[in-house]
């Protein structure tokens, strides 16, 4: 599905990602883990476009997406959610559903007709679908912070992605709501068949869910493979887990 | 919380029109002249607000677009002999044309960088108007503007005989209601939507699919092309253009009344620029420190109002509605 060869990214000298690659498989849970700096989020970055890598490639489905502009990744189906919460702050829920369906259908050039007509029983459900239905009518920007990272990964849904990379998706909630929107993500990758790819601080939520895991370090992959083989690799146990008993 | 659905049902450009429609009848012909000029300084802060409230892009030269329309509709009418029906909608084309070549260049830069390009554009299409002579009449301007023939309004049943400045008059507002229900459209379109996305987060927007730079670059086009308008209405009721419609300062001012009325509301703004020529009549009566005055008025509603007088004024009603009504009714 995605395969990421050997990808490297400088800031200034300084290496964040350094030759790393990942392959990951049609509809697999993978978890990319590191400590702060690790360079995760600078990985994903690359992936979707925000920023160019200075080597290495990235492969969707076989194709070449190395350097394309993120609202282009988009459209061919890979979905992202940001560390920092980004959703349309002004807009009412619904309205930022509303707005992601009509960008990914190839709606946003219509100059006459009513933005509000269009999807709304799609985006009703799709709210409906991770929780958010009671909030539609509120303005984004108040709702709580779990409900906003709720409501990017719905604005990441609307485009139908087959890939979807989230940011540290439970970074903030307190243990409960951790747990609350794993159990939701699962269901939803399964529904749709996502193949998901996240970064996460909390070990219990990674060993829980991820069929395979990457653990980076200083921009580098320090091991790969199951949840079994990443707990059993001792160079792995000692600089990262070993941090956090 | 809630959002405000404050008149959304009221259909405000019709109204607004109706009852200006009354002011030659009714008021005095410096009421009317008053009125022209609001009416063309709303037009040109309503397309200026569709970069600033709605794509949140702060421009600091949109007087070019306004100069450009009005030295557009001028030469054409004067020089050429093009009737006003064609060098109206030709000025928004020309004005629109400019905003492409000028806005590809700003959309490319992000915020501060963005507005001091607007400005840079708008300060060089100041300086050829100001030296090119044989086209723009350099620092003469362009005088003499004929007036468009409107005798047709006066032989509308009802209207009765009225003098050219009223009827120019009712064509101004007539222009300027189509040009907000055209605006007020676009805005609630789907594309309008996409554009308030990239206010709210252009990092999200453009992963929903959105080419950002594109989008902005249209909103950018479609506000040139209505300042042109707004331009092309102002040279004729000055009867010329001139090299200040495009001075930096002239920018300043429209980006005042868009604040001053509030960018949050398609009608902040207008009633921004109601206040602002109001204010500047009244104010220039009594005393000769209006620009004084101006700063101290705009720094009370600034710190007072930060959404504007529009946004003050929903504020207050809303706080007034809470508190009548009853609790947990
Ligand atoms: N735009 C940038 N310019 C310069 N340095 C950067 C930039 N983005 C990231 N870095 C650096 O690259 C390294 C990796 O950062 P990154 O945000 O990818 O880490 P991370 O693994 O996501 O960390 P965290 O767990 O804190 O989110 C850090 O040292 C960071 O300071
Ligand atoms: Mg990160």
């Amino acid at each position: 599905m995605l395969d990421v060869r050997k990808l490297s990214k400088a800031f200034a000298g300084f290496v964040a990602v350094d030759a790393v690659s990942l392959a990951v498989e049609t509809r697999q849970t993978t978890a990319v883990i590191g400590p702060n700096g690790a360079g995760k989020s600078t990985f994903f970055n690359l992936i979707t476009g925000h920023l160019r890598p200075d080597s290495g490639q990235v492969l969707l489905d076989g194709r070449d997406i190395t350097g394309t502009p993120p609202h282009r990744i988009c459209r061919l189906g890979i979905g992202r959610s940001f560390q920092r919460t980004n959703i349309f702050t002004r807009l009412s829920v619904l309205e930022n559903v509303q707005a992601a369906l009509l960008a990914h259908r190839g709606r946003g050039h219509d100059f006459w007709s009513r933005s509000e007509r269009f999807y709304r029983d799609e985006a009703e459900e799709l709210l409906g679908s991770i929780g958010l239905a009671h909030q539609a009518d509120s303005t984004a920007g108040t709702l709580a912070y779990g409900n906003q990272k709720q409501l990017e990964l719905g604005i990441a849904l609307a485009s139908d992605p087959q890939v979807l990379l989230l940011d540290e998706p439970t970074a903030g909630m307190s243990a409960t709501e951790t747990r609350e929107a794993m159990k939701l993500l699962e269901r939803i990758a399964g529904e749709r068949g996502l193949t998901l790819i996240f970064t996460e601080h909390d070990m219990e939520v990674v060993f829980s869910i991820a069929e395979k895991i990457a653990v980076l370090h200083q921009g580098r992959v320090l091991a790969k493979g199951t949840p079994a083989e990443v707990r059993a690799d001792a160079e792995v146990r000692r600089v990262y887990l070993g941090e956090r008993p | 919380m809630n959002r405000v659905a404050l008149g959304r049902s009221i259909p405000w450009t019709l109204v607004v029109f109706l009852i200006a429609v009354w002011v030659p009848a009714l008021g005095s012909r410096y009421d009317t002249f008053l009125g022209t000029q609001i009416a063309i300084d709303a037009l040109f802060v309503v397309s200026l607000n569709l970069l600033l409230g709605t794509t949140g892009l702060v421009s600091f030269g949109h007087a070019a677009y306004f100069g450009i329309g009005a030295y557009a509709c001028g030469i054409l009418m004067k020089t050429y002999g093009v009737p006003f029906v064609i060098a109206f909608p030709a000025a928004a084309l020309i004005a629109a044309f400019f905003a492409l070549i000028f806005g590809f260049f700003c959309v490319r830069l992000s915020a501060l960088y963005f507005a001091m390009l607007t400005l840079a554009f708008a300060q060089i299409v100041w300086a050829i108007c100001f030296k090119w002579n044989a086209v723009t009449g350099g620092d003469e301007g362009l005088p003499n503007i004929p007036y468009p023939k409107l005798d047709w309004i006066s032989s509308l049943p009802g209207l009765g005989d009225l003098s050219i400045a009223d009827e120019f008059y009712l064509l101004t507002i007539l222009m300027v209601a189509l040009s907000f229900a055209i605006l007020r459209q676009v805005i609630r379109s789907p594309f309008g939507r996409m554009l308030t996305t990239i206010r709210d987060n252009p990092e999200r927007a453009a992963f929903i699919g959105l080419n950002v730079r594109a989008y902005e670059l249209a909103a950018f086009v479609v506000a040139g092309g209505f300042a042109g308008l707004a331009g092309a209405l102002y040279g004729i009721f000055n009867r010329g253009a001139f090299a200040d419609y495009v001075f930096w300062s002239k920018s300043a001012e429209v980006l005042i009344m868009t604040i001053l009325g509030g960018i949050n509301y398609f009608w902040g703004p207008p009633v921004g620029a109601f206040a602002l020529v109001w204010l500047n009549q009244e104010i220039t009566s009594y005393t000769q420190y209006w620009p004084f005055v101006l700063g101290v008025v705009l720094l009370v509603l600034l710190f007072g109002f930060p959404g504007g007088i529009v946004g003050g004024l929903v504020a207050g009603y809303e706080r007034l509605r809470r508190m009548l009504r009853p609790r947990h009714a």
